[in-house]
C-alpha cells in the first residue's frame, strides 16, 4: 500500500510536465467510448419510449392474432373475461376513384376501439359519428394520391364510401418495415358492405385486450401462447411491441456498437503508440529511477497510474459526449423515429461504455507500459538497442485483458455470435498485419542496398531497428480495414436506395386473386399488349408446428432460424419446378407423383433446423395439420424479387384447402396504371402492390438507416485519423533529425522528399492491399448477416478508400518533413542536441 | 583482508557486449579489491573500459564471468530486484549529466532514493541534505532553474542522502567549467568524509585524480596500474 501512496505521490509530481504527449490518447479512447455511450444511451431511450408506450403502440395489453379467421363466439366470450376487449380487421385492398387506383391498407375496427390511446381526426370528429352512414377516415396520403378531398367518395370492392376526415394520430399504426399503403379506416358493417371478406384471403384479425387485472399478464400470456402454437394464433403482449422498430433497433445498436469497437480498437493502436511515444520521452527518468534503486514494479505503478488517471479522464470525457449525444439529436430523432425516446441519462450503457474505454485503455497500454517498467538504468550510460522487451508477466496480463475485452464484447451483444464473429475477426487483422510488418521489415532489410537513391533510403528508413515501421503500418492498415469495411457497408445501403432494381425483377405483385378468378386474371393480362404474367401460384398461410414429431417449442434449432418457428410462412404447391429453381438436395417429385404429404423445402431454413432430406415437417394450415416429409432442399435467393416461397408442397395434399393465388407481372411503364385501374375495376378485390413503390417504403427507412450509419462512419475516420496522424509524428523527431543529417551532407530538399515519400507509399500500398482485403471480408459478414442487406461487391469504393488511405499518409508524413527540409540545418541542429 | 571489511571486490571480472558489429570483450578480467572509506579514481583512456567497471560494481550490468562483491553481498545471489533494492539503500550515483528529474524540485529529487526506502523523513532529510551541500536557499526550485553546478551539487546531494556505504560518480565534473567543478568536488569529498563513505570515481581529470587516496589505471579492459 506504501509503495502505491509513493508511486502516486512521484506519478503527480511526474505530471507536472504536462499532458501534451496525451493528446492522441485522450481523443482515441474518448471517440471510441463516446460512440458505444451514445449507441448505448440512444437504444436504452428508445427502449425506454417503447416501453412507457407500449400499451398504446399495442393497443391494449396483450394482442391475439389470427389470419383467415376469426375465433369463434367461445374464444371471444373467453377473452372478455380477462378485460375488455377490441376486434379490428385488417387486410390489403385496392381504393378506387374514377380512373385512379390505388392499395391501402384497410382496417375495420370496432366500437371499443381504441382501447389505449387515442384516435386524432383531422376535423375533432369522433370515430362514431365519421363511420355513420358508410363513412370512412384515411390518411393524408390516400387522398392525395387519389386526388380526392374530405367529403369526397371512395370505393372498395362494392362498397362506396364517404371519407369524413383524415387520420392524424392512429395509435397502434404499425411502426414496421413494410406498410404498403395509406390507411383506410372503417366499422365493420362498412367491411361487411365492401364483400372482400372471402374465404382464403389474407384478413388477419386481432383482439386487443385490456387486461382487468395486469399483474397475471404473464400467466395469461403463457396460457394463450400454448392454446396459440395449435390454434394458429400469434400471441403478442406489451414486451413485443412493435417488434418491427425493435428488431430494426437492435440491429442498428449491434452494428453501432461493433464500429464503436472498430473506432476504440483502432484507437487502442493509438493509445499504444502514445503511450510508447510517453514513455520514451521519460526514459531518462525511469533509468535514473533504476539507479536510484526503484524496482521494475515500482516503475510500472508508477507509470501505471499515469496512464490509469488520463485513461480515467479520456473515459469521463468519452461518457459525458456520449451521453449527450442524443440530447442533441433530439429534434432530429423527433422526425426520423416513429416514437418518442424517453431521453434521459442511462447508468448500464454508460458504465458499459466506460468499461470498454478502460479495458481498452488497459490492454494497449499494457504491453509498451510494461516493456518501458524494464527499461536497464544502465541505458543512461550506454546506448541499448532496441527497445526492452516486455516479460512473460506481462503477455499475460495482455492475454487477460484481451480476454475480459472480448467476454465483455460479446456478453453485453444483442447478438452474442456476431460479437464473437467481430473478436475473432480483430484478432486475426491484428495477427495479419503483425506478420505484414514483420515481412516488411524483412524484405526492406534483403533488399536494403538495391534500387536508386531514393528508394534506398526508404528500404533503409523501413529496415532501420526499433523502427516505427510496425506501428505505423498496423495503425494504418487496421484504419484502412475499418474504412474499407465502412465504405462496403455503405455501398450495400446505396444499391438498396437507389432505384437499381434487378433487370428481370417483376413491376407488379397481384395478391387474393380467389381461385374462381384465375381465369378472369389471366385475360385481363393478356389483353394488356405491353403486360406479361410472370408467375401465378397458389398461395397459403401455414404455421409449422412440428419437426419430426417435436413440438416446435421444444424443438432445438438455430437462433438465426427460429422466425420459420414464429412467424407464418407462405406455402403453395406445385406439380413441376418453378422455374429458376435450384435444388442442393434430393430430388423434385415425378408428375406421376403419389398425392403422399411431400414438400420442397427452404435449405438455409432447413439447415438451421438442422434437417434434411427425408425428415418431416408438420405444418397447421388454417387449423389442420399436415405432416409432410421434405423430398428436396431449395436454394431461395430473396432479393431476386421473384415469388418466393419457403415451403412448396407436392400436388395432393393442398388442394382442398382455403386458398387464393398471387401472381407476378411485368408491365411496361405506360401499361403500369391502365394494368391497375383496370384490374381494380373488374376484381375489385385483387389488390395490386407496385414493386417499386414496395421498394420505395423500404429504402425511406433506409435512408434513415443510413444516416446512422454514416454518423457512425465519421467517428470510425475521426479515430483512425488521429491514430493515423500519431503513429506519424511519433516517427517525425526521427525522420527530421536524419533529414538535416543528409542536408549537412549535400543531400538536397527534393532528394529527402522523394525517399520519404517512397518510404510512405510503401507502407500505404502494403497496409492498403492487406487492409482492402479484410476491410472487404467484414463489409461482407455486416452486409449479409448483420444488416440483412446484400452484398454489392464493392471494389471500386473499396479501392478508392484505400487508395485516399495511402494518399492520406504520404500527405501527413510529408506534410511533416517538408516543413524541417525547408530550414536552415543549424537550429535543427541545435534544436536535436537539446 | 576479509571481504566483509571491503566495500567493492571485483574478482577476475569480464564483460562482453553484444553489439551489431558483433560481441564486443569490454572488460577482460578486472580484479579489484576497495577498502571501506577508500577514495578510488578509476583512470584510462576512452573506450578502455572505466565506465564499465563503475557500472559492474553498481550493479547496472552483470559481469558476464567473474564473482563481484559490493558491501558484502555476492551480485551472483541477487535479481534484478534484489539490486535495484542494494543500490537504494547502499550505492549512491553521481552522473556526469546530473540525470534530475524535470518535473521535481530540487528537495523532491534528493528525496527520491528516501521515498523509495519507505523513509518518512525523507522529505525532512532530503532538506538537510542540499543544506550540507549549500543549496538550502534552492530547494523548491526545478532543475531548470538552477545552474549546471548546482544541479549537480543536487546530483550529489541525492546520492548521499540515504547514507550509502558506496557512491560512484562517473565523470563528475565532466559537464562543468573548472572552478564549479572543483567546488562540486570539494563537496563530494567533504560529504564522503564526513560520513566515512566509500568513493569510487571514473575521471579524466588529473587533479581530480590525485585529490583519490588511491589510483586505479585500465586500459583495454585490465588494470594496468594499481596504487
Amino acid at each position: 500500500m506504501a509503495d502505491w501512496t509513493l508511486a502516486w505521490r512521484l506519478a503527480r509530481r511526474e505530471m507536472r510536465g504536462g499532458l501534451a504527449g496525451f493528446r492522441i490518447f485522450l481523443i482515441c479512447i474518448a471517440v471510441g467510448v463516446a460512440a458505444i455511450a451514445a449507441v448505448h444511451s440512444l437504444s436504452g431511450a428508445i427502449g425506454a419510449g417503447l416501453a412507457r408506450d407500449a400499451q398504446v403502440l399495442l393497443g391494449g395489453d396483450i394482442v391475439v392474432r389470427t389470419t383467415y379467421r376469426p375465433v369463434d363466439g367461445e374464444t371471444r366470450a373467453r377473452l372478455a373475461e380477462l378485460g375488455p376487449v377490441s376486434e379490428t380487421v385488417e387486410m390489403r385492398a385496392m381504393a378506387r376513384s374514377g380512373e385512379s387506383a390505388g392499395l391501402v391498407e384497410l382496417k375495420a375496427v370496432d366500437a371499443a376501439y381504441p382501447l389505449a390511446g387515442t384516435m386524432r381526426l383531422s376535423n375533432g370528429l369522433a370515430l362514431g359519428e365519421a363511420f355513420r352512414g358508410l363513412g370512412a377516415v384515411a390518411e393524408p396520403t390516400l387522398l392525395d394520391r387519389l386526388g380526392l378531398e374530405v367529403g369526397d367518395t371512395v370505393t372498395v370492392g362494392e362498397a362506396q364510401y364517404t371519407i369524413r376526415a383524415t387520420i392524424e394520430r392512429e395509435p397502434d399504426r404499425s411502426v414496421g418495415l413494410f406498410t404498403f399503403g395509406p390507411r383506410l379506416m372503417v366499422d365493420r358493417k362498412g367491411l361487411r358492405a365492401s364483400g372482400l371478406v372471402r374465404a382464403g384471403s389474407l384478413i388477419r384479425y386481432h383482439y386487443r385486450i385490456l387486461l382487468d387485472r395486469p399483474a397475471d399478464s404473464d400467466g395469461i400470456l403463457a396460457g394463450l401462447r400454448e392454446e396459440g402454437l395449435e390454434r394458429n394464433w400469434r400471441v403478442r403482449g406489451l414486451d413485443g411491441a412493435a417488434p418491427g422498430l425493435r428488431r430494426t433497433i437492435a440491429r442498428l445498436t449491434l452494428f453501432m456498437t461493433l464500429v464503436g469497437l472498430a473506432a476504440l480498437t483502432v484507437g487502442g493502436i493509438g493509445v499504444a503508440n502514445a503511450v510508447r511515444a510517453h514513455l520514451a520521452a521519460k526514459r531518462a527518468t525511469i533509468a535514473t529511477l533504476g539507479c536510484l534503486g526503484a524496482t521494475p514494479a515500482f516503475i510500472l505503478k508508477l507509470f501505471g497510474l499515469q496512464i490509469a488517471v488520463m485513461a480515467g479522464l479520456a473515459t469521463a470525457i468519452g461518457v459525458i459526449i456520449g451521453a449527450s449525444v442524443p440530447f442533441a439529436l433530439q429534434g432530429l430523432l423527433a422526425e426520423v423515429l416513429p416514437i418518442d425516446p424517453e431521453f434521459g441519462v442511462y447508468p448500464r450503457a454508460l458504465l458499459m461504455a466506460a468499461a470498454f474505454g478502460a479495458l481498452a485503455a488497459a490492454l494497449f497500454a499494457a504491453w509498451p507500459l510494461a516493456a518501458a517498467a524494464r527499461t536497464a538504468p544502465v541505458a543512461l550510460f550506454r546506448d541499448v538497442h532496441g527497445r526492452a522487451r516486455a516479460g512473460r508477466g506481462a503477455g499475460f496480463a495482455v492475454a487477460g485483458l484481451a480476454a475480459a475485452l472480448a467476454a465483455l464484447t460479446i456478453l453485453t451483444a444483442p447478438d452474442p455470435r456476431f460479437a464473437a464473429w467481430f473478436v475473432a475477426g480483430t484478432l486475426v487483422t491484428f495477427a495479419l498485419f503483425a506478420a505484414a510488418a514483420r515481412a516488411t521489415v524483412g524484405l526492406a532489410r534483403a533488399f536494403r542496398g538495391a534500387g536508386p537513391g531514393a528508394l534506398r533510403r526508404a528500404l533503409a528508413g523501413l529496415a532501420r531497428p526499433g523502427g516505427e515501421t510496425a506501428g505505423l503500418l498496423l495503425s494504418l492498415g487496421f484504419g484502412v480495414t475499418v474504412m474499407v469495411a465502412i465504405a462496403a457497408v455503405e455501398d450495400g445501403f446505396a444499391e438498396q436506395l437507389g432505384d437499381r432494381l434487378p433487370r428481370d425483377a417483376p413491376s407488379h405483385f397481384f395478391i387474393d386473386i380467389q381461385p374462381g378468378q384465375v381465369a378472369e386474371f389471366e385475360g385481363i393480362v393478356e389483353a394488356e399488349p405491353q403486360v406479361r404474367l410472370d408467375q401465378l401460384m397458389a398461395h397459403l398461410r401455414a404455421r409449422i408446428v412440428a419437426l419430426n414429431g417435436t413440438r416446435a417449442d421444444r424443438a432445438e434449432v438455430a437462433p438465426r432460424a427460429r422466425w420459420g418457428l414464429n412467424d407464418e410462412l407462405g406455402i403453395t404447391y406445385a406439380a413441376a419446378a418453378p422455374e429458376g429453381t435450384e435444388i442442393v438436395a434430393g430430388t423434385w417429385w415425378p408428375s406421376d407423383h403419389d398425392g403422399r404429404p411431400r414438400i420442397s423445402f427452404d435449405a438455409q431454413l432447413a439447415a438451421g433446423f438442422g434437417l434434411g432430406v427425408g425428415d418431416r415437417i408438420t405444418f397447421n394450415v388454417l387449423g389442420r395439420e399436415v405432416e409432410a416429409e421434405i423430398a428436396n432442399l431449395r436454394r431461395i435467393s430473396w432479393d431476386s424479387l421473384r415469388m418466393q416461397f419457403t415451403t412448396i408442397f407436392a400436388p395432393g395434399a393442398l388442394e382442398g384447402a382455403p386458398q387464393t393465388f398471387i401472381a407476378t407481372v411485368r408491365a411496361a411503364p405506360g401499361a403500369e396504371s391502365r394494368l391497375t385501374a383496370g384490374m381494380a375495376k373488374v376484381l375489385p378485390n385483387v389488390s395490386a402492390i407496385r414493386v417499386k413503390d414496395a421498394l420505395d417504403r423500404a429504402a425511406e427507412l433506409l435512408v434513415r438507416i443510413g444516416l446512422a450509419v454514416r454518423a457512425v462512419a465519421a467517428v470510425g475516420l475521426a479515430a483512425g485519423l488521429a491514430v493515423l496522424a500519431g503513429a506519424i509524428a511519433a516517427g517525425r523527431r526521427r525522420r527530421e533529425r536524419d533529414a538535416v543529417i543528409f542536408k549537412v551532407l549535400g543531400a538536397t530538399r527534393r532528394d529527402l522528399a522523394r525517399s520519404y515519400l517512397a518510404e510512405f507509399l510503401i507502407l500505404g500500398a502494403v497496409a492498403a492491399m492487406i487492409g482492402t482485403a479484410l476491410g472487404l471480408a467484414a463489409g461482407y459478414v455486416l452486409l449479409e448477416e448483420v444488416m440483412g442487406l446484400a452484398w454489392t461487391a464493392p471494389l471500386r469504393p473499396a479501392l478508392a478508400t484505400a487508395a485516399t488511405a495511402v494518399a492520406l499518409t504520404a500527405l501527413f508524413g510529408f506534410v511533416g518533413t517538408w516543413r524541417v527540409l525547408g530550414r536552415p540545418a543549424a537550429p535543427a541542429l541545435r534544436q536535436a542536441d537539446r | 583482508m576479509t571481504a566483509s571489511e571491503l566495500a567493492v571486490r571485483l574478482d577476475e571480472v569480464h564483460l562482453t557486449l553484444e553489439s551489431a558489429a558483433g560481441p564486443v570483450n569490454v572488460l577482460r578480467g578486472v580484479d579489484l579489491a576497495v577498502e571501506r572509506g577508500e577514495s578510488v579514481a578509476v583512470v584510462g583512456p576512452s573506450g578502455s573500459g572505466k565506465t564499465s567497471t563503475l557500472l559492474v560494481a553498481a550493479g547496472l550490468e552483470r559481469a558476464t564471468r567473474g564473482r563481484v562483491t559490493v558491501a558484502g553481498r555476492d551480485f551472483a545471489e541477487l535479481d534484478e530486484n534484489g539490486l535495484a533494492r542494494l543500490r537504494r539503500d547502499r550505492i549512491g550515483i553521481v552522473f556526469q549529466s546530473f540525470h534530475l528529474m524535470a518535473t521535481m524540485t530540487a528537495v523532491e529529487n534528493v528525496a527520491v532514493p528516501l521515498e523509495l526506502a519507505g523513509r518518512s523523513d525523507a522529505l525532512a532529510r532530503a532538506r538537510a541534505s542540499l543544506e550540507a551541500v549549500g543549496l538550502a536557499h534552492r530547494i523548491g526550485h526545478y532543475p531548470g532553474e538552477l545552474s549546471g553546478g548546482e544541479q549537480q551539487r543536487v546530483a550529489m546531494a541525492r546520492a548521499f542522502a540515504p547514507e550509502p556505504a558506496l557512491v560512484l560518480a562517473d565523470e563528475p565534473t565532466g559537464n562543468l567549467d573548472r572552478d564549479t567543478g572543483r567546488a562540486v568536488m570539494d563537496a563530494i569529498f567533504a560529504l564522503s568524509a564526513r560520513a566515512g563513505t566509500t568513493l569510487m570515481l571514473v575521471t579524466h581529470d588529473p587533479a581530480l585524480a590525485e585529490r583519490c587516496g588511491r589510483r586505479v589505471r585500465i586500459a583495454d579492459g585490465r588494470i594496468s596500474a594499481d596504487g
